[in-house]
């Protein structure tokens, strides 16, 4: 990527690497005696088309973790690259049009705006980005078919479930067709139910090849993707890969004893 | 599997192939590995027991696939045995639990590595079969999928609870699990909620 801001689409770019990496981030809050480090001298690379899930305890800095990869916080220490480029120290502006053009947020509590009907919620991330209300309209209509939701466009978020609010949350992560998904929570608000659509919306983007970074407590959640890291205080403790089989395969959790 | 196929067999006698269809139909994805031999050999267990007979079609060659299988009286008493049988089967978290104890006292392994290892290999199950229940939710076996994505989801719960116990350093950790199952204390993610299951 050349680091203009003229590459219409930066999934398109030819970005060598990984997606998204950080190199010895380190992330305090508080002062002095109060000092705590949240997150810890992490390393991380998440290649291209991957699914990473990031798991641990409350107040593990798994949040934090996707802030600062996301650049919706700044690093202590460290670097944090997002599609070839270093975003901890870029400016606020160029920042918060990095993060408006390569970066996708669904978060644990929606965030959408009331005042707008689910379609417009998709289409204001496409026209902030300098597009038409045309272009805008098209990819509104393709990515809440995709959330299963062409029937509720042009419904106000209160007329939604919450589970049809997260999918809106979803679509609109899209809009821009991020190089990276950042999702914190995505489930932490929803019953079963709902929360078997967003899965399937999210094994739908896995095969779609989206790279998807996921901070969750919900096992399901994390059993959609490729790769999860666990983390306790601050660090990560584990890191493994969830693709291949398991031991025994599907047919191995029948026990036949003949 | 042994009252298993004998249960299918009260409908009608059948023959082993179709018993392994109807099988293999009532199983879903997780029937996909059950092969015509293990059908075969609990036919022939079963028969020897005295609880199933077969009839051999007349004028074919004698082969367990030209064979028809039907219950006997002891069958049928069986089946309804099996079906009133309330056991459940256990789950082994007394095996594990041993293991890390074992591990821990002989310092064979740190039981946090067993934990985190065991983790793993049920994360890649429940994987597996979360992906074959998303791939057809309105399939036949979707019960039963959903059934074995609980047990799962219990089980990496619990060893949550046993990292959670083990990772606390004392050599008593173990005496400790159950005790710390709660999830814990002020996070700077503020608004995460300790699952509760939604129904």
């Amino acid at each position: 990527m050349n680091g203009s801001d003229a590459v219409p689409n930066p999934v398109a770019g030819p970005v060598a690497g990984p997606v998204a990496e950080i190199r010895g981030l380190v992330k305090e809050h508080g002062q002095g005696q109060g000092r705590v480090r949240a997150v810890d001298d992490v390393d991380l690379e998440v290649p291209r088309g991957q699914t990473l899930a990031v798991m641990g305890p409350s107040g593990c800095g798994k949040s934090t973790l996707l802030h600062l990869l996301g650049g919706l916080e700044r690093p202590t220490r460290g670097e944090v690259w997002l599609a070839g480029r270093r975003v901890d120290t870029l400016s606020e502006r160029a920042l918060a049009r990095l993060r408006r053009r390569s970066v996708g947020f669904v978060f644990q509590a929606f965030h959408l705006m009331e005042e707008l009907t689910a379609a417009e919620n998709v289409e204001l991330p496409v026209l902030l980005a300098g597009r038409s209300p045309r272009e805008a309209r098209r990819r509104a209509s393709l990515l809440l078919e995709r959330v299963g939701l062409a029937a509720r466009a042009r419904h106000l978020p209160s007329r939604l479930s919450g589970g049809q609010r997260q999918r809106v949350a979803i679509a609109r992560a899209l809009a821009n067709e991020p190089p990276i998904v950042l999702a914190d929570e995505p489930t932490g608000n929803l019953d079963t139910a709902a929360t078997l659509d967003v899965l399937r919306i999210f094994e739908d983007l896995r095969t779609a090849g989206q790279t998807l970074v996921i901070v969750t407590h919900d096992e399901r959640v994390a059993a959609t993707a490729d790769r999860l890291v666990s983390m306790r205080d601050g660090m990560f403790v584990d890191d493994t890969r969830l693709t291949g089989s398991s031991s025994r395969g599907l047919g191995g959790l029948i026990e036949w004893e003949s | 599997m042994q009252d298993a196929v004998l249960a299918m067999l009260a409908k009608e006698p059948s023959y082993g192939y179709h018993l392994r269809a109807r099988l293999r139909r009532a199983l879903g994805p997780l029937g996909e590995s059950m092969n015509q031999g293990q059908i075969y050999v609990t036919l022939a267990r079963l028969e020897k027991a005295g609880f199933v007979v077969c009839e051999r079609s007349d004028g074919l060659p004698d082969r367990a696939d030209r064979k028809v299988y039907a219950l006997t009286p002891a069958g049928q008493r069986r089946v309804a045995a099996w079906l009133a049988e309330v056991g459940w089967p256990k789950p082994d978290l007394a095996e594990f639990h041993l293991k890390l104890v074992a591990a821990a006292a002989a310092r064979l392994a740190d039981p946090v590595e067993l934990v985190a290892a065991q983790r793993r290999e049920l994360l890649r199950r429940l994987r597996e079969v979360q992906q074959a229940a998303l791939a057809e939710p309105e399939g036949s076996a979707a019960v039963l999928l959903e059934g074995v994505m609980l047990r799962l989801r219990a089980d990496l719960r619990w060893l949550a609870a046993c990292e959670r116990a083990w990772s606390s350093g004392d050599a008593g950790g173990a005496t400790t699990v159950g005790a710390t199952a709660g999830d814990e204390d002020g996070d700077e993610d503020g608004d995460e909620n300790d699952e509760v299951e939604g129904g």
